[in-house]
C-alpha cells in the first residue's frame, strides 16, 4: 500500500457513551478505488465511526486525515466539502419537502436562484446510470421506506465525492435495486472512488466489497480479504463463536386463524391498492409472502395491523369478520404485529426500553393496579426481556432511540412474543440484524409457530423465506397468488411469480 | 340584512379591515419565521409592546419615521437573539424562555418609556405615517378608497408576504429553514448548521414581530399607551395555525380577523342599544376560535416544532 493511495485513515478512535466504549482505539484505512465492508454484530459500533468520520459525533480521542489532512471534529459541513458523502443508516430526510429538494439541500448558495432545474436534470441522470427509481417531486413522507433509501442513496451520489460511506444502504432494497447500486459502485470505484460499505448480508458483501473489516464490541475483531473469505468465516469472526443454522421441522397446519376473503383495498397515501385478495392462516403454520416492494404488502400489513379496514370482501379474525379500524381491539385479541419501519412505527424513540416493551399491555393489567401504572412489573418484564432476547443496552431505562437498529427489533420481538400471540404478521423481521440475530428471530418465529400460531413473514429475501416459510404467497400488482408449499418451489419459480408472470 | 349590506358595502369597512390586519401581518409572518425553524417564539407579546416603545420614543427624539421603523426591527432583533440564546444554543424550554421574554421586553419598555420621560402626564404625540395615494390605483371607485390609501407600513406589511412567501418557497435559504423545522438532522447532514439557520430565523421574525407593534404607535396612533397591543401577539400565535404555516393563508387570517374587528365595531353602532357592548369586542377572538377549529384540526405543524437539538445526540 503506497500512501499517495490512501485517501482516508482513521487513527486511535475512541468514542463513549457514559459507561459504553461505542469505539474503542479503532484504526481503519480506505485507499482509491477499494470497496471495504464493515462489518460487525448489532451494536458493535459502525454507525458510531461513520458518524464521527462524517462529523456528526466528536470523538473523545483519536484523528480522521483525508488525503493527509486532519479533518476538523464534528463538522459535516467540512467532511463534505474534503469529499465524503455518506448514506444515513437512519434516514436524514426532511419529510414536508420533496426527494428533489433533499438532495439539493445545502448544495446551492442560500441565496442562489434557479438551481432546481439543473439539480433535476444531474439527478435524473444519476438515476438512469443507477435504476434506483424515485419520483422526485413526491413529498418524502408519503414515499415508502424503499424510496427514501434511494432518496438517501441519491442524496450521496449527488455530490462529487472521494469517498463515500453507505451505512446499510441494501437492508430496504430490492435485490434488484441493490444490484443497481453496486453496478454503480463498482464503476464509482474503478474510477477511483473509496467506499466504505456497511451491511449485514453476506452474499452483498463477498460479492461486492474487496476488503472486510470486522469489528465487535468496538473493537477491531479482524479483517479479511474478500478473496480469500467465505460466509462462515466471517460470521464466525462478527459473533466470536460459530452460528447456528436454524432448522425448521414440517409443520402441522390446524385450524384457519385469520382469513382475507375476496378482499379489496383502495391506495392510500403510502399503501397500493389490493383487488381479489384471498388466503388463510392457520395455526401451526408460517406463510411467507414473497413480492417486490411496493405491489400490495403496505395494504396486507395494514390490514392485519388493524390500520384499515377492506373496502370490499372481508377479513375475518377466528372466523368473525373484522368491521373497525381498530388496532388495540386486534391486539387484545392476539394479533402480533412487527412494523415494517421499526423507528418509525414500531418504537416511542423518546421512551425507556422498559415502556416500550410494556406499551401494547398497559391496559391488559399485567402492567397496572388500581389504574396505575406498576413500574416494578414493567421493570421486572423488562429485564427478563433484555437477557433473554440479548437486547443490547445499558439497561430498562436507557431511552429507545439509543438502541442500534438490531436491538430496536429485538426489543420489538420481544414485546410481542411474550405475549404469546395467535396471529403473527412479520414484516421484514430481520431487516438489518446481523447474522446471530437473524437465526435467533428464525429460531423464535418457528417456535411461535411450533406452539400453534399464525405466522405471515412478509419479506424481499428469498433466503430468509425459504428459510421460514412452509407455504409461498406472492403478491405483484395488488393481486396474491397462492404458490403453494415452499418444498415444492425454487427461487426462479417464486422469481418469476414476484414479476407478473405465471410460473 | 340591511346593516350587513351597508357595512360590506362601504369601502371605509374594507380600509379598517386592512388596517386593524396590518400589525397581525408583521407579527403572524414573524411566528411563522420562528415555527418554521422549529422554534415556538412566545416573546411575541412582548416583542410587539418593545417595538411600539422603541419606534414611537426614537421618532419622538427625533430620529424621523424611518429611523424610528430601523429602531424597532432592531429592537425586536435584540429580543429575538436573546430567546435563541436561550432556546437555540442552551435547548432550554421555548415555552418558558419565550413567555420569559415576553415579561422581560413589556416590563422594560414601560420602564423605559417612565425613564424617558418622567414628568409627562398625558401621552406626548408624534407625527405618524399619514396615507400615501397611488396614483392610478387610489382613484379608483370603491376600490381606491378600500384598498389604495393605506399608510407606508401596511404595504410594507403585504411586501413582506411576498416576500416571505419567495424566500421560503424559491430560494435555497428557504428550503433549509422548512428542513430544519422538520428535521435538523436532514439539514445537518448536508452541511449546513442546525443552530445558524435557527438562529437567524428567530432573529429576523422577532424584527418582523418588532414592526407589528411600531405600526401602532407610529401608524395606526401617535402615542404610546401601556396595555396598547392588547394580545395581538397572541392572536399571531393563533394564527400561524390557522395559516398552517404558510405565508399567504397568514394574510388571508390577518385579513379575516381584521374584518371581524372592523365589522364589530360597525355593528356596535348599528345595534349597540340592544346588545352589551362586550359581546361585540367579544366578536373578532369567538369568531377567530370558530375559524380555528374549522381549519387548523388536520393542521400540519412543522415535525421538530419545540424540539431541542443537540450535536451527537440520536434523536
Ligand atoms: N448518541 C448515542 N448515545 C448513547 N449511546 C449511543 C449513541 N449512539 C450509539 N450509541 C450506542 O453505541 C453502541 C454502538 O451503536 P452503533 O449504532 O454504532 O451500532 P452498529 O454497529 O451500527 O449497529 P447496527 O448494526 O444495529 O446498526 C450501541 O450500544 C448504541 O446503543
Ligand atoms: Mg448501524
Amino acid at each position: 500500500m503506497t500512501s499517495t493511495d490512501t485517501v482516508l485513515s482513521l487513527e486511535g478512535i475512541t468514542k463513549r457513551f457514559g459507561k459504553l466504549t461505542a469505539n474503542d482505539h479503532l484504526d481503519l484505512s480506505l485507499r482509491r478505488g477499494e470497496i471495504l465492508a464493515l462489518l460487525g454484530e448489532n451494536g458493535a459500533g459502525k454507525t458510531t465511526l461513520m458518524n464521527i468520520l462524517f462529523g456528526h459525533y466528536v470523538q473523545d480521542e483519536g484523528v480522521v486525515r483525508v488525503n493527509g489532512e486532519m479533518l476538523p471534529p464534528g463538522s459535516p459541513g467540512a467532511a463534505l466539502k474534503a469529499g465524503i458523502g455518506m448514506v444515513h443508516q437512519h434516514f436524514a430526510l426532511a419529510e414536508n419537502l420533496s426527494g428533489l429538494d433533499n438532495i439539493r439541500l445545502g448544495t446551492e448558495g442560500l441565496f442562489a436562484l434557479g438551481g432546481k432545474a439543473a439539480a433535476r436534470k444531474k439527478v435524473e441522470q444519476i438515476i438512469a446510470e443507477s435504476g434506483l427509481e424515485v419520483d422526485l417531486d413526491r413529498k418524502v413522507a408519503s414515499l415508502t421506506v424503499g424510496e427514501k433509501q434511494r432518496v438517501e442513496i441519491l442524496k450521496a451520489l449527488y455530490r462529487n465525492v472521494r469517498v463515500l460511506i453507505l451505512d446499510e444502504p441494501t437492508a430496504v432494497l430490492t435485490p434488484q435495486e441493490a444490484e443497481g447500486l453496486f453496478t454503480v459502485l463498482r464503476r464509482l470505484a474503478a474510477n477511483g472512488l473509496g467506499v466504505i460499505f456497511i451491511s449485514h448480508k453476506l452474499g452483498e458483501v463477498l460479492s461486492v466489497s474487496t476488503r472486510i473489516l470486522v469489528l465487535r464490541g468496538g473493537r477491531k475483531a479482524g479483517e479479511l480479504v474478500t478473496a480469500d473469505a467465505d460466509r462462515r468465516a466471517i460470521a464466525d469472526l462478527m459473533v466470536g463463536k460459530a452460528v447456528a443454522e436454524v432448522k425448521r421441522t414440517a409443520a402441522t397446519p390446524a385450524e384457519t386463524l385469520l382469513e382475507f376473503s375476496d378482499v379489496h383495498l383502495r391506495r392510500g397515501s403510502t399503501r397500493e391498492s389490493l383487488r381479489n385478495v384471498g388466503f388463510a392462516l392457520r395455526a401451526g403454520e408460517i406463510v411467507g409472502l414473497a413480492g417486490v416492494s411496493g405491489n400490495g404488502q403496505g395494504g396486507i400489513a395494514a390490514l392485519i395491523s388493524g390500520l384499515a379496514v377492506p373496502d370490499q370482501g372481508a377479513v375475518l379474525l377466528y372466523g368473525e369478520p373484522i368491521t373497525r379500524a381498530d388496532p388495540r381491539a386486534l391486539v387484545a385479541a392476539g394479533v402480533a404485529r412487527m412494523p415494517e419501519d421499526r423507528q418509525h412505527d414500531g418504537v416511542v424513540g423518546t421512551m425507556s426500553v422498559a415502556d416500550n416493551i410494556a406499551i401494547e399491555e398497559v391496559r391488559s393489567g399485567a402492567f397496572s393496579r388500581m389504574g396505575l401504572l406498576d413500574r416494578k412489573a414493567m421493570q421486572a418484564r423488562a429485564t427478563s426481556a433484555i437477557a433473554a432476547y440479548d437486547i443490547r443496552c445499558p439497561g430498562p431505562d436507557a431511552e429507545a432511540r439509543l438502541l442500534s437498529g438490531g436491538n430496536v427489533q429485538k426489543l420489538i420481538l420481544a414485546r410481542v412474543l411474550e405475549r404469546e400471540p395467535r396471529v403473527i404478521l412479520a414484516n421484514q423481521p430481520t431487516r438489518g440484524l446481523d447474522v446471530g440475530a437473524q437465526s435467533e428471530v428464525h429460531r423464535r418465529i418457528i417456535a411461535a409457530r411450533d406452539r400453534g400460531a399464525a405466522v405471515l413473514v412478509i419479506s424481499e429475501d428469498l433466503d430468509e423465506l425459504f428459510a421460514l416459510a412452509d407455504r409461498f404467497l406472492v403478491v405483484h400488482a395488488g393481486e396474491v397468488s397462492d404458490a403453494g408449499p415452499s418444498d415444492r418451489l425454487d427461487r426462479g419459480a417464486v422469481g418469476l411469480l414476484m414479476a407478473g408472470q405465471a410460473a | 340584512m340591511d346593516v350587513l349590506l351597508d357595512i360590506f358595502g362601504s369601502a371605509n369597512f374594507w380600509a379598517a379591515a386592512i388596517r386593524i390586519a396590518t400589525p397581525l401581518i408583521f407579527g403572524v409572518l414573524g411566528a411563522l419565521i420562528c415555527e418554521r425553524a422549529g422554534v415556538l417564539n412566545l416573546g411575541i407579546e412582548g416583542i410587539f409592546v418593545a417595538g411600539a416603545m422603541a419606534g414611537w420614543l426614537a421618532v419622538y427624539l427625533g430620529a424621523g419615521l424611518w429611523g424610528g421603523v430601523l429602531v424597532a426591527l432592531a429592537t425586536g432583533a435584540t429580543f429575538g437573539l436573546l430567546h435563541a440564546v436561550l432556546a437555540v444554543i442552551l435547548g432550554l424550554s421555548q415555552h418558558v424562555s419565550g413567555i420569559g421574554i415576553t415579561l422581560l421586553a413589556t416590563s422594560l419598555s414601560y420602564f423605559t418609556y417612565r425613564t424617558a420621560l418622567p414628568t409627562v402626564t398625558s401621552p406626548p404625540r408624534i407625527v405618524p405615517f399619514q396615507p400615501v395615494s397611488i396614483p392610478g390605483l387610489s382613484d379608483l371607485p370603491f376600490f381606491g378608497p378600500a384598498l389604495f390609501q393605506q399608510t407606508p407600513l401596511t404595504f410594507l406589511a403585504l411586501a413582506f408576504v411576498a416576500l416571505v412567501a419567495f424566500v421560503l418557497y424559491r430560494t435555497p435559504l428557504g428550503l433549509a429553514i422548512r428542513a430544519v423545522g422538520d428535521n435538523p438532522a436532514s439539514v445537518e447532514a448536508q452541511g449546513l448548521s442546525v443552530r445558524g439557520l435557527r438562529i437567524g430565523a428567530v432573529v429576523a421574525g422577532s424584527a418582523l414581530m418588532a414592526l407589528g407593534g411600531a405600526f401602532l404607535t407610529m401608524s395606526a396612533f401617535d402615542a404610546f399607551f401601556f396595555g396598547m397591543v392588547n394580545g395581538r401577539g397572541w392572536i399571531c400565535i393563533a394564527l400561524v395555525v390557522f395559516a398552517s404555516w404558510q405565508p399567504g393563508k397568514a394574510l388571508l387570517g390577518a385579513l379575516l380577523f381584521g374584518a371581524f374587528d372592523a365589522f364589530q365595531i360597525r355593528l356596535q353602532a348599528e345595534i349597540g342599544q340592544v346588545v352589551p357592548g362586550q359581546v361585540f369586542l367579544m366578536l373578532p377572538y369567538l369568531l377567530s376560535i370558530v375559524a380555528l377549529v374549522l381549519v387548523a384540526r388536520r393542521a400540519d405543524y412543522p415535525r421538530a416544532l419545540l424540539q431541542p437539538w443537540f450535536k451527537g445526540q440520536r434523536h
